[in-house]
């Protein structure tokens, strides 16, 4: 393992991603957040920069970037907030690349191409009212009528349900069956019957736009679906194994924004004639946000390291987003009682990280089915078999080289 | 148009700057950066360039190996070429040398436009370089330009600041101007720039390779001590029954101790 050593190209993204959340995302998002608005000031920027390609190759609209580079461009982001790395990991993680690893030919250049430069958003609609963590009961269905299928049922607490231009809906094709009647679609806001709205009245990560998908009889062309039928909860999976590992990054970025905030607050305030810092109970808490910071920073190193070679890393990455988005959960607990009334108060940024954390033990597998993941594997109980379509290991020739790839 | 930017990187200006034994101490130095006026004269000539829609911009740098990484951030920024200046007689020169090396290094480059570069170092801030460079070159000098009004053939129409204001120059070209901070806001390297910044021509060159010999180059002055400013004392707060009484009070403090009214 190439431990921890950067290029000076994923160095420079470090210092131009941290210093676009710095000037560009820190100055704006709190009174974004106020309102429960979403920045869209902010996508034409990050389009500008190459960010909603940042690991897509070149020849399909992206920056050629590796993996280790999404995960750093995540986790600057969300060291300024959660909802702007959701951006990337549903864009880039749940949609972008599951085209590039799923996708044909055809698909990659109508779809991958605009979505990488950021002239089309994108998202991924799997969860439903009723169906969560348990996917394989989801209920939306997907009946083939000639060249086309018709699409009936409702997502729901989608990422940029209400911004995306394109969504890839998960719908069974055979609803006898459970996980192999799960059949993936690409589906453009402009379809008939395709109706979405913004749910309301979040705890955190207000600046992200959630929402709605409501599915009337839309008819989608058949050449739009990724996959074959019953591929469905396999892409949605390998979608899952992209996107955790850009949650895991973001939320070093957010145990990094809490120890920093802590650390300074802490050796101003004073109480008892003293710094705070210099208590021992409040120098625990820095303590473990700074052990959590490096234990974090290596489990996605790992992820990452694994992703750039090719290796099936759904153990690694889940085990990177478990422990990462538990560990910003409690750092930024942690900042908010260092922090005292003050940190319960909008006036500093500790009560924002900790809302915003509190979304990511939920989202892209909660805690408790990471646990029951690790615990599988652990035991024996689980194996990863290989996947029709893996995604590619990192090649820096092929992702750099530019120009239109041959039709198959 | 074809454009020499000269660049140094320098310390973040975020940097907390440590002196050891009169002098900075080197061990406080880890983060670089453009030099930040250097980095407006970058931003202005991609400008230019763009806007001329030919020519190329040539970065030309005197630093240590490592300021390679951020010589090809100006590259990633969208600059073409890079000329990176590395000899060991170029450690430690003043702004007298700089701009000898510099201006060794321009001639060889030749066929320019313009030169282009930032005021001062955010590191040393002498604000010499950009002087000498001209008298070494032989050209016209503007120095504190903000804003290029018109550039065109052979002749050039620049805003620089002065106190208070600005004023409006014309200058034949080739010249040499010095970056103030203008209106226009250096931009962040792509990512493609970022990836496509190894594939620019990247020179690097020696004092031999420039033709100068490094006894030439000797300091004509020398930095003695380097003293941070005095620790800022703790605010007092003004006693006093009345406010009368407390606003008296300060006037005598304003005037008696601090010496100010
Ligand atoms: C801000 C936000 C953004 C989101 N964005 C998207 C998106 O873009 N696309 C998308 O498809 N979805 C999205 N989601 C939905 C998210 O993926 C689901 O909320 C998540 O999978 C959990 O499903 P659920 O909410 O239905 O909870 P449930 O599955 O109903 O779980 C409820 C509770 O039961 C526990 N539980 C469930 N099963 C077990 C078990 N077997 N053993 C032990 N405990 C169990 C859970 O851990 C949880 O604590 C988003 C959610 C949020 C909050």
């Amino acid at each position: 393992m190439n431990f921890m050593q950067f290029t000076e190209e994923q160095e420079m993204l470090r210092e131009i991603a941290y210093d676009f959340a710095r000037n560009e995302v820190r100055p704006l998002i709190k009174a974004y957040d106020r309102r429960a608005e979403f920045p869209q000031e902010l996508l034409p920027k990050m389009a500008a920069l190459g960010f909603l390609g940042v690991c897509i190759p070149m020849r399909y609209g992206g920056a050629g970037m590796d993996y280790v580079s999404l995960g750093i461009l995540c986790e600057a982001l969300e060291w300024a907030d959660s909802s702007v790395r959701e951006t990337i990991a549903v864009h880039v993680g749940l949609n972008g690349l599951p085209l590039f690893q799923w996708g044909n030919e055809a698909q990659k250049q109508k779809y991958l191409v605009p979505q990488s430069r950021g002239d089309k958003i994108a998202c991924f609609g799997l969860t439903e009212p009723g169906a969560g963590s348990d996917v394989a009961n989801l209920s939306t269905h997907a009946r083939r009528a000639g060249d086309r299928y018709i699409l009936n049922g409702e997502k729901m607490w989608i990422t940029l349900a209400d911004v995306a231009d394109h969504f890839l809906i998960f719908a069974k094709t055979d609803p006898a069956a459970r996980h192999r009647g799960i059949s993936a679609f690409i589906v453009e806001r402009g379809f008939s019957g395709v109706t979405t709205g913004t749910i309301h009245g979040k705890m955190g990560v207000r600046a992200s736009n959630t929402g709605w998908i409501a599915l009337q009889d839309a008819e989608v062309p058949a050449e739009n679906r990724l996959g074959r039928e019953g591929e469905g909860f396999k892409i949605a999976m390998s979608a899952l194994d992209n996107a955790r590992y850009t949650v895991a990054a973001g939320a070093v970025g957010v145990i990094k924004a809490c120890l920093e905030e802590s650390v300074q607050y802490a050796n101003q305030r004073e109480t008892f004639g003293q710094k705070i810092g210099e208590h021992q109970l409040v120098q625990q808490m820095i303590a473990r946000m700074a052990q959590r910071r490096d234990a974090g920073e290596l489990l996605v190193a790992k992820a990452g390291w694994l992703k750039n070679r090719g290796i099936r890393n759904t153990r690694e990455t889940s085990m990177a987003k478990w422990y990462c988005t538990e560990a910003a959960l409690a750092s930024a607990n942690d900042a908010v009682q260092i922090h005292g009334a003050y940190g319960y108060s909008d006036e500093y940024n500790v009560e924002r990280y900790l809302r915003n954390a509190k979304s990511a033990v939920i989202y892209e597998g909660t805690t408790q089915i990471h646990e029951l993941v690790q615990g599988a594997y652990a035991l024996g109980y689980r194996q990863d078999k290989p996947l029709r379509c893996e995604l590619p290991a990192y090649d820096r020739s092929y992702w750099q080289e530019e120009g239109e790839a041959t039709l198959e | 148009m074809n454009i020499i930017v000269c660049m140094k990187r320098t310390p973040d200006t975020a940097t907390k700057i440590a002196v050891k034994d009169g002098q900075i101490d080197p061990a406080c130095l880890d983060t670089w950066i453009i030099n930040p006026y250097d980095e407006y004269a970058i931003e202005e000539a991609l400008q230019l360039r763009d806007r001329a829609g030919e020519g190329k911009i040539t970065l030309v740098s005197i630093g240590p190996p490592e300021a390679q990484e951020t010589i090809r951030k100006g590259l990633a920024m969208g600059c073409d070429e890079a000329v990176h200046l590395v000899d060991d007689a170029f450690a430690g020169l003043d702004p007298l040398g700089a701009a000898k090396v510099l201006a060794a290094a321009i001639q060889k480059v030749g066929d320019f436009d313009l030169v282009y570069t930032g005021w001062k170092g955010v590191d040393e801030d002498h604000g010499q370089t950009g002087i000498y460079l001209a008298e070494f070159l032989g050209l016209p000098h503007v120095s504190m330009v903000v804003k290029i009004d018109d550039i065109g053939d052979g002749e050039a129409r620049v805003e620089r600041e002065v106190e208070g204001g600005h004023e409006l120059v014309r200058t034949s070209l080739p010249a040499v101007f010095t970056a103030q901070k203008g209106e226009n806001e250096p931009r962040y390297p792509t990512l493609r720039g970022i990836m496509g910044a190894k594939k620019k021509p990247f020179q690097t060159w020696s004092a031999a390779d420039v033709g100068l010999d490094p006894a030439g180059l000797q300091p004509v002055q020398e930095i003695l001590s380097v003293t941070l400013p005095p620790q800022r004392q703790a605010g007092r707060i003004v006693e006093g029954e009345t406010v009368e009484e407390k606003a008296r009070e300060l006037a005598r403090l304003l005037r008696e101790e601090a010496k100010v009214i």
